[in-house]
Parts: structure tokens; C-alpha cells; sequence
């Protein structure tokens, strides 16, 4: 059992409420005093794992567990799965429709931002079924 | 608006304010859309400066007063507006590596 655990619903049809999720847990962390690095690393890093299941997977759940020394972010969907998990962690490299760019992403830094701001992820994927990313993120780095 | 701002960020991408965080307190941008509001909360700025006479809508208005952001519109394109704000001493948030 974690200190405080959270559960969301990521709505896939609506772009403008992509970081709802993100921005509540935020809210909750700096209410309870987290260190605030960390706060900011945990709000960036579920923030672009928010905006790729809107663009990608036609949203998903996020299930978020906070204790005193680490947070913990699932993001699960039910999308079209990851098929080179390797080439989609890589800089630059991107599979988002052209529409999402003059939306201010799609430039394939989700992934790169989602493990450059945790200190720990792990992505289970599969294609045609869906991913799951699982990232913890330290209260001290 | 109370809090100073000492740094800057210009970027009509998202992804790539939210890659380089460095205490930026405020973000010019010529994108119109709810995301940059998130993504100015994620990164703890203080302050929008939409570009190129780029006006926000409702809803981007709401959420900003909803996170305590301020946004403001200016007639110049993004390249003047950074260096007019530059020349009167802001700075960028990231350092050259």
C-alpha cells in the first residue's frame, strides 16, 4: 500500500485535455510538500506519457503511487502496441501524424523526455494490443 | 503578476521546452492551444507571451487563471520579441553544452 494512490482516466478524443492527469497529481504532490525537483520531473515525465496516449493510443489509464521516498507512474493503453521500442526511445524519431506538429509535439522527444526526467522506466509493449509504461521517480536524486 | 521573472524560453515546439528545464520563468511562444498552459504549469512558469499578435481563446484564458499563469500578447514576431526582452536583461534558462 502506498501513502497516497491515484487513478485517472486519460481521455483519447480530447488533445486539450491531455495533462489533466498530470497537472492533478502535481497539485497533490506540491499540497503535501514533495521535494519540488521531483515534483517537477514527475509532472514532466507523466505529462508527455499523457500527450502519447492521446496521439497514440486513444488515451488509457494512469495509475500514480506516491510514497515518501518515490512516486511511481503507470501508464497503461490499449493501443496499437510499440513495434521498435528501441528506434522509439531514440531522439527525433517519430511516428505521430503531421496534424499533432502544429500542435507543439510530435518531434519524438516524448520517450527520450519520459526517461531523461524518471530514474527508472520499463515499457511493455505489444503491438495490436497496447503498452504499458511503469516509471519511478526518486524524492532524491 | 507578482513573481519576477529572470529567464526566458522561446519555442513554438513543446516538446522541446519540456526537454530542457532550467528554471525558464517565462515562455514566448507563437502556438495557440490549451498545451502550452500545461506545459508552462509542468515547468513552473509564471508567464505566456504569445507572438506574432496571436490572441488566446476562452479556454486557454480559463486554464491559465485556473494555474495562475499570466498570458500576454505581442504584436512581434518571436525573433524581435526574444531579443527585445534579451536586450532588456532576461537571459535563457538553458546553458550551452
Amino acid at each position: 500500500m502506498s501513502m497516497l494512490e491515484l487513478k485517472y482516466i486519460v481521455p483519447g478524443d480530447d488533445f486539450t485535455r491531455a495533462g489533466e492527469a498530470s497537472g492533478d497529481v502535481k497539485h497533490k504532490l506540491k499540497k503535501i510538500g514533495y521535494n519540488p525537483d521531483a515534483i517537477r520531473r514527475v509532472s514532466i515525465a507523466m505529462y508527455e506519457g499523457e500527450i502519447n496516449m492521446v496521439i497514440h493510443a486513444g488515451g488509457g489509464e494512469a495509475e500514480v503511487n506516491i510514497d515518501p521516498d518515490r512516486v511511481e507512474i503507470l501508464l497503461i493503453d490499449h493501443g496499437p502496441g510499440i513495434a521498435d521500442v528501441e528506434k522509439a526511445m531514440q531522439a527525433g524519431f517519430s511516428t505521430a501524424p503531421d496534424n499533432v506538429r502544429s500542435l507543439g509535439f510530435g518531434a519524438g522527444m516524448g520517450l527520450p523526455n519520459m526517461k531523461k526526467y524518471s530514474d527508472e522506466m520499463y515499457i511493455e509493449t505489444e503491438v495490436g494490443k497496447g503498452s504499458t509504461v511503469r516509471m519511478i521517480v526518486y524524492a532524491q536524486r | 503578476m507578482e513573481e519576477e521573472v529572470i529567464t526566458a524560453c522561446g519555442s513554438d515546439m513543446m516538446s522541446d521546452v519540456l526537454a530542457y528545464v532550467k528554471d525558464q520563468s517565462l515562455l514566448l511562444t507563437g502556438l495557440v492551444n490549451p498545451q502550452i498552459v500545461r506545459t508552462a504549469e509542468m515547468m513552473d512558469m509564471h508567464c505566456i507571451v504569445l507572438v506574432r499578435g496571436k490572441t488566446p481563446d476562452d479556454t486557454i484564458l480559463k486554464l491559465a487563471e485556473q494555474k495562475d499563469i499570466t498570458v500576454l500578447s505581442s504584436p512581434y514576431r518571436m525573433f524581435t520579441a526574444c531579443g527585445l526582452l534579451y536586450s532588456n536583461g532576461l537571459r535563457g534558462g538553458c546553458d550551452v553544452s
